[in-house]
């Protein structure tokens, strides 16, 4: 099944190559990936989607801790997460079809970005399915250009793990004791 | 840089305390400072162009620089130091092709979670990503077979990098670090701020330590077992949990059975001590892991050459995993208790809590389960002539038995010989490369280990083939008047893929015989007492007479070209289905 993971790294140049790096070298495979900034200058925060069963996940989020770099590892997989795909979307529109396009936009609260005289590009913003969806449904009109960022995921409420950004003296004992039952 | 910010603020703050006078030094000397503060006495290295203002500022450090033939001999050096040790080895070497050199002895250090830091200089960092003269990315390239690796590009970065590369390497589950220094890095001048440059690690969780609850389900197996087993590994030498490992194994009255890399953690002579698992391991020992009902693994990580098919593998066991590394839990083979942390720690945890344990019908089962496979038959042939490596071993085993020795050896047919006929009692008196089986590791890595431990008898144990792979590293036992002695295992052969060619590939000798140099002649040559032995009786005449001579002693001993490596369990067959050996005698006969 698909995995939602969190993965906050320090913002320090060559961190995503080393992220990736692992992914393929222990042949996790990447469904999709987004890197971008946070509230805090310091800290980068990837989500990568993943195609793993629960020991396999267990696995990744394992093996991306051991990266030196790697602040925080939360799959949210089974949480309550809000998990947002954008796409940009640019479909052949003719005088007889664009008003059908923009019908199918409103519906689906999709931005309409530009109107040519030839084609519609619009904005969606929203669950993977859903992009999915509208996808498909603007398929037979001609889908001359398609672009996805990926999903970003944040857990819902008040509740996401903390990250530590405090450095660590070496030596220092972790606090966090770690469950490996099975 | 967030390293660069970290000494800035750190600055500050040392200036308050005052307590270490900031001096202003090039780069090249804060390098040496720090690995000289680090406790770092000896590198092994090879100079150039990108790594030459570091070689220049050596005449202001106390540390002692080992020149090497090949900068993969130098990885294996600092790898033979550590593993000898548990300290950290330090290789340098200059960019480009010299830093390429040192990938296998990075990715050996990296399988078998050896603490190694290898410093590389780099072109000027205005002309990172041009090409420039013997440019390569080499943080890029080692990113997969380091733990971490650094490109440092200004002065004030390098006693960071040097501090934190030590910690990391050393720390946790160990490994391989690199340090890339630009040559302009080396060059410029900055203060030293040692404090300052202390690690302060905001990821990076070396240290876990197993919830309560583990434990419990932990003795709770323990307790209900009838027919347990502890699978000794490389992780308690690297945790420095012997003692704990024997404490724990004769409380609980429980057999052990060790991987490649564990032979020596707890004595060969032990009566609790099966021998080891695995491909080449005791038949004994392998039927035992398949009808245990509870494996104790204590630092191992469960290789395909310890579990054979992992289908069939232990299929009526429990298994309680102990490592330091989380990502080892359920790997290849699913456990039902993990304690993940250090070994020793968690030992002592449970310790006072496991039940005194009588085991005895177990016990007296696995011996008769040895039954006739204990005998060592190949030594109780009369001697007809041959020269078996088995022999060579065995004799070597009794004439250093009594003597502080190390055997480093090489990969091969010889490596598992030794494994099976010399008795390891201490811990860290075999050094191998096991994971990654790198041929020409022994050479070098004897070299790193005699460094490490003067006062050791260090002996190579080396195939015909692999020697040719770093022989160059004579010269450097002789510039560096190092007392090793050096057995060559002299089959005519690439031995160990010759046997899976016999077994496998219908006796097809593709590319496996090998044409020789003279070895003594070779040995001579670069002024190392060498002499040929061909006969049983000359083996131990010929080992006494190198323990007696003072410089360094090369034995070519020119043993049955096409002896096989028995038991063997074929690779993905399951570990009970082994190949045995066929009566001796009757091999020998046809061999004629
Ligand atoms: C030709 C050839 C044949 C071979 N045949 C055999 C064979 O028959 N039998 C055999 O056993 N091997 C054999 N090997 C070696 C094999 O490939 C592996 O290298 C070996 O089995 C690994 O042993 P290990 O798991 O004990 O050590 P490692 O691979 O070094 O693993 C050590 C484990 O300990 C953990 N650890 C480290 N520090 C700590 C700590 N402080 N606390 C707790 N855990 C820690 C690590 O995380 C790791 O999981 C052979 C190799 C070659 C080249
Ligand atoms: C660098 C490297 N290349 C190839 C191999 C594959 N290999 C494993 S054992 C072996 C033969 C070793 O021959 P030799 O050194 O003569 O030792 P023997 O097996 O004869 O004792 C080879 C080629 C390897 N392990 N390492
Ligand atoms: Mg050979």
């Amino acid at each position: 099944m698909l995995h939602t993971i969190v993965v906050y790294v320090e913002n320090k140049p060559g961190v995503l190559s080393r992220v990736v790096s692992l992914f393929r070298r222990r042949a996790f495979n990447i469904d999709s990936l987004t890197v971008g900034r946070t509230e805090k200058p310091e800290v980068s925060r990837m989500t990568i989607v993943t195609d793993a069963d629960e020991d396999q996940a267990r696995r990744i989020v394992a093996n991306v801790y051991k990266l030196v770099n790697v602040l925080l590892v939360d799959d949210v997989t089974h949480h309550p997460a809000l998990l947002r795909d954008l796409a940009l979307v640019k479909v052949a529109a003719s005088r007889e079809t664009r008003s059908q396009v923009l019908e199918l936009a409103t519906v689906f609260k999709a931005r309409v970005l530009d109107i040519a005289s030839d084609s519609i590009t619009v904005e969606m913003t929203g669950g993977e399915e859903k992009v999915d969806r509208l996808l498909e449904l603007l398929h037979p009109f001609g889908l001359l250009e398609v672009v996805r960022t990926g999903i970003v995921a944040m857990r819902r409420g008040a509740k996401s793990p903390s990250v530590t950004t405090k450095a660590k003296a070496a030596g220092t004992v972790d606090d966090g004791t770690v469950s490996y039952s099975v | 840089m967030g390293s660069s910010k970290a000494t800035e603020k750190a600055d500050s703050k040392a200036g308050a305390n005052a307590g270490e006078k900031p001096t202003t030094m090039t780069g090249a000397r804060i390098l040496w400072e720090c690995l000289e503060r680090e406790g770092v006495k000896t590198v092994f290295g090879y100079p150039g162009g990108a790594i030459l203002p570091a070689y220049d500022a050596l005449r202001h450090s106390s540390i002692r620089h080992i020149l090497v033939r090949h900068e993969q001999g130098a990885t294996h050096m600092a790898d033979g130091y550590a593993r000898a040790t548990g300290e950290v080895g330090v290789a340098v070497a200059t960019s480009g092709p010299g830093a390429t050199n040192m990938v296998t002895g990075i990715a050996t250090a990296m399988m078998d979670s050896s603490p190694i830091v290898c410093i590389t200089g780099q072109v000027g960092s205005k002309l990172l990503g041009s090409d420039a003269f013997q440019e390569t990315d080499i943080t890029g390239v080692t990113l997969p077979i380091t733990k971490h690796n650094y490109l440092v590009t200004r002065a004030d970065e390098i006693a960071h990098a040097v501090r934190e590369a030590m910690y990391v390497a050393k720390s946790g589950r160990p490994g391989p670090v690199l340090i890339d220094i630009t040559k302009d890095a080396q060059q410029s001048t900055c203060e030293l701020d040692w404090e300052g440059a202390a690690p302060k690690m905001r990821g990076y969780r070396p240290d876990l330590s197993p919830a309560k609850e583990e434990y419990e389900k932990a003795l709770e197996l323990i307790r209900h077992a009838k027919r347990p087993l502890i699978l000794a590994g490389h992780g308690i030498l690297v945790s420095g949990a012997e003692h704990e490992v024997k404490a724990f194994a004769e409380r609980a009255c429980i057999p052990v059975a060790l991987t490649l890399l564990g032979l020596g953690t707890l004595p060969a002579s032990h009566f609790l001590n099966l021998g080891m698992m695995g491909m080449h391991g005791e038949a004994w020992v392998n039927k035992t892991i398949q009808e245990a009902d509870l494996l104790l693994a204590f630092g191992m990580r469960f290789d395909d050459r310890v579990t054979g098919n992992l289908k069939t593998y232990a299929p009526n066991a429990k298994k309680i995993h102990i490592d330091i590394d989380p990502a080892e839990i359920n790997k290849n083979v699913k456990v039902d208790v993990a304690l993940v942390g250090d070994l020793r720690k968690i030992l002592l945890e449970l310790l006072p809590r496991v039940e005194p344990g009588n085991h005895s019908d177990w016990i007296e089962y696995i011996r008769g389960l040895k039954g006739d496979t204990a005998v060592r038959d190949i030594q109780n042939l009369p001697d007809n002539g041959h020269l078996y490596a088995a022999h060579v071993i065995n004799d070597l085993w009794h004439e250093t038995r009594d003597r502080d020795a190390i055997i480093v050896t090489d990969v091969g047919q010889h490596q598992m010989w030794e494994a099976q006929y010399y008795k390891h009692e201490r811990s860290r008196s075999l050094i191998t490369s096991g994971g990654l089986g790198t041929m020409g590791f022994a050479l070098p890595a004897a070299i790193g280990a005699k460094v490490a431990r003067p006062d050791a008898d260090v002996w190579v144990v080396v195939g015909d083939g692999g020697f040719q792979m770093t022989m160059a590293e004579l010269a450097t036992i002789v510039q560096e008047n190092l007392k090793v002695n050096i057995a060559i295992i002299n089959n005519g052969y690439l031995g160990m893929v010759r046997q899976w060619q016999e077994f496998f590939y219908d006796r097809n000798y593709e590319a496996t015989p090998l044409l020789n140099p003279d070895f003594v002649k070779l040995g001579q040559a670069y002024g190392i007492r060498s002499v040929l032995v061909q006969k049983r009786g000359d083996v131990v005449p010929a080992v006494r007479a190198a323990h007696a001579h003072e410089g360094p002693v090369l034995i070519d001993f020119k043993v049955e070209q096409e002896d096989t490596v028995y038991p063997m369990v074929a690779a993905g067959a399951a570990l009970n289905e082994m190949i045995r050996r066929p009566n001796p005698l009757i091999e020998t006969a046809e061999d004629e």
